[in-house]
């Protein structure tokens, strides 16, 4: 699986009330969750996700673990998330619902091309290329799948 | 020797393993989601639904019609499947999780990531998200990987007017919101013995705010008769000599009122320091905060006098209001000006009841100051219970000192 799409540079500590507020949480249309997006960081930010790999400082996705974070983002058609931490549910929620996630450091500008090989722990930035720690096996079954939901489906 | 979280998942920090879950927990809203994601599992029976729990805290009574059908939805699932249920007006899930469910040396997930605050009991207790807890519905356990521990070594005893909250504060000011990303904690030391149940709740309860998976306190002789006055016979755990990641050392004596400022958990200044500051509400309850000895301890500094301040007031559970209505406790809280909110989660997650305006600012004894948690543009403040008693009789933050 590869990730390819234009950079999106955020800060660090980015938490899921921010990713998708707490009033927004309460109904089954989820492109309700994409069109909510960093409303409160910046309320235009949601018509540009699409297409985009976000680059964000550490500990990505920290506080609550409403899964609707980690869907709003799909949804809105981010391709995938690179920072140097993420907090372990939003971690696990991404990889769960098929958002690729991938732990590294790197250097953002915005617009830059980005594209990634979460399997290999690879990532390459405009010119400049990273290597990080791979998904582990299971990860990267549940990633290949599409989702934790399919990859339950298809063992059964 | 092994780290408290390596003997409940019975491997060392590193290994990935899969582990039948003991308990599983969602609430109405994070329950929403699991079942839509259950059924499109099309996984057809639960595993084991009488491990599996149904609480309904989130936003109690329902606030819309929308709401109120996908609550109903999820009552008539639990019913029909035969998982445990509370209904609106019971209690927030940690709270009536940790009123005689969950035991020492118990692995227990649920689907809000304050599911730590069991480990005040010993039990390896972390937080995942819907499609996870689907999985457990449907297998009846789940992977981890077994955590790194870090131990935070308490040492004395806490000094009046500071608190557990204080402490909690304190330690997470300490590690910061990354500082045990992927990690446990594991409270120790002689200081952790002086701690009561309702206390290390409160320090569990904020180990999520560090990133930590679980935050672990051993059964003691606390744990087991607090668990005895629920019918059962609990056990003692031993910690042993083991190797943890790293040591963080607190003096508890040295503990004074702190506040977190916003929109960081991390960032505290001693509310002395902060004297003064207007405040438009005080809000007292939560899961770190909404237990009976916390009521009583706010009433006790209230009582016969008035607050200057919109003051809510959310029991954690109907047991905590039960109590608090027998013991006088509550007439006291309702006479001195104070709000009495449905027990449950209340304005926590700034969806209903108490919801900030622009520009408000509110004194919460909950455990996320996040921007806009509680409304869009205001803020919220956390500290301790004395420390919002003191502030509600101000109107403005006051430190506890004086009052006490
Ligand atoms: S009281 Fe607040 S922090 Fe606790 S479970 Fe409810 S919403 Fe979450």
């Amino acid at each position: 699986m590869i990730i390819e799409g234009h950079a999106l540079c955020l800060g660090p500590d980015i938490d899921t009330d921010v990713i998708i507020a707490g009033r927004y949480l309460r109904t089954r249309d989820r492109s309700e969750w994409a069109r909510h997006a960093f409303e409160d960081l910046d309320p235009t930010l949601s018509s540009r996700l699409e297409g985009t790999v976000i680059l964000a400082g550490k500990n990505f996705g920290c506080g609550s673990s409403r899964e609707q974070a980690a869907i709003a983002l799909k949804e809105a058609g981010v391709r995938g998330v690179i920072a140097p931490s993420f907090a372990r549910i939003f971690y696990r929620n991404a990889i769960n619902v098929g958002l690729p996630v991938i732990e590294c450091e790197c250097t953002c500008s915005d617009g830059e091309m980005v594209r990634a090989d979460p399997a290999a722990g690879k990532v390459a930035i405009g010119d400049r290329s990273y290597l990080t720690r791979p998904l582990s096996p299971r990860m990267r079954e549940i990633l290949s799948a599409g989702g934790l939901v399919s990859y339950w489906r298809g063992r059964r | 020797m092994s780290t408290l979280s390596e003997q409940i998942l019975g491997a060392p920090a590193g290994d990935y393993v899969d582990c039948p879950v003991d308990r599983s927990y969602v609430h109405d809203g994070t329950g929403v989601l699991t079942l839509e994601a259950w059924r499109a599992m099309q996984a057809g029976v639960l595993a084991r639904p009488d491990r599996c729990y149904v609480l309904f805290d989130h936003i109690v009574p329902a606030n819309n019609s929308v709401t109120a059908g996908l609550q109903q939805d999820l009552r008539m699932f639990a019913r029909e499947h035969g998982l445990n249920f509370t209904d609106v007006g019971e209690g927030i899930c940690h709270q009536l999780m940790g009123e005689g469910i969950a035991l020492p040396g118990e692995i227990i997930v649920g689907a809000d990531s304050h599911t730590c605050t069991l480990g005040a009991f010993g039990a390896f207790a972390t937080g995942v998200g819907a499609t996870d807890m689907a999985a457990i519905w449907a297998e009846g356990g789940t992977w981890f990987r077994v955590p790194e521990t870090i131990a935070i070594r308490l040492h004395g005893a806490l000094a009046l007017p500071a608190e557990a909250k204080d402490l909690a504060l304190t330690y997470v000011a300490r590690l910061t919101m990354d500082g045990a990303t992927y990690r446990a904690l594991e409270f120790v030391g002689d200081g952790a013995a002086t701690l009561s149940i309702y206390s290390r709740m409160t320090l569990s309860n904020l180990a999520v705010e560090t990133g930590a998976k679980a935050g672990l306190f051993y059964a003691d002789g606390a744990t087991c008769r607090y668990l005895e006055g629920y019918g059962h016979h609990a056990r003692p755990q031993q910690p042993g000599e083991c190797c943890y990641e790293r040591e963080l050392h607190i003096d508890m004596s040295a503990v004074v009122p702190v506040v977190a400022v916003p929109p960081r958990v991390d960032t505290i200044r001693p509310v002395e320091e902060m004297e003064g500051l207007p405040l438009d509400q005080v809000f007292v309850g939560t899961c770190t905060n909404g237990r009976y000895e916390d009521l009583q301890r706010f009433s006790a500094m209230v009582k016969g006098k008035r607050v200057k301040v919109r003051t809510l007031i959310a029991p954690a559970s109907r047991n905590v209001l039960a109590r608090a209505t027998g013991s006088g406790v509550l007439s006291d809280l309702v006479r001195s000006g104070c709000t009495i909110l449905p027990p449950g989660c209340g304005p926590c997650l700034g969806a209903h009841q108490g919801v900030l305006g622009e520009g408000e600012v509110c004194l919460s004894t909950a455990n996320r100051n996040f921007r806009n948690r509680m409304g869009v543009g205001g803020e919220i403040y956390l500290g301790s219970v004395s420390t919002a008693a003191a502030s509600a009789l101000a109107g403005a933050l006051a430190s506890p000192g004086a009052v006490r």
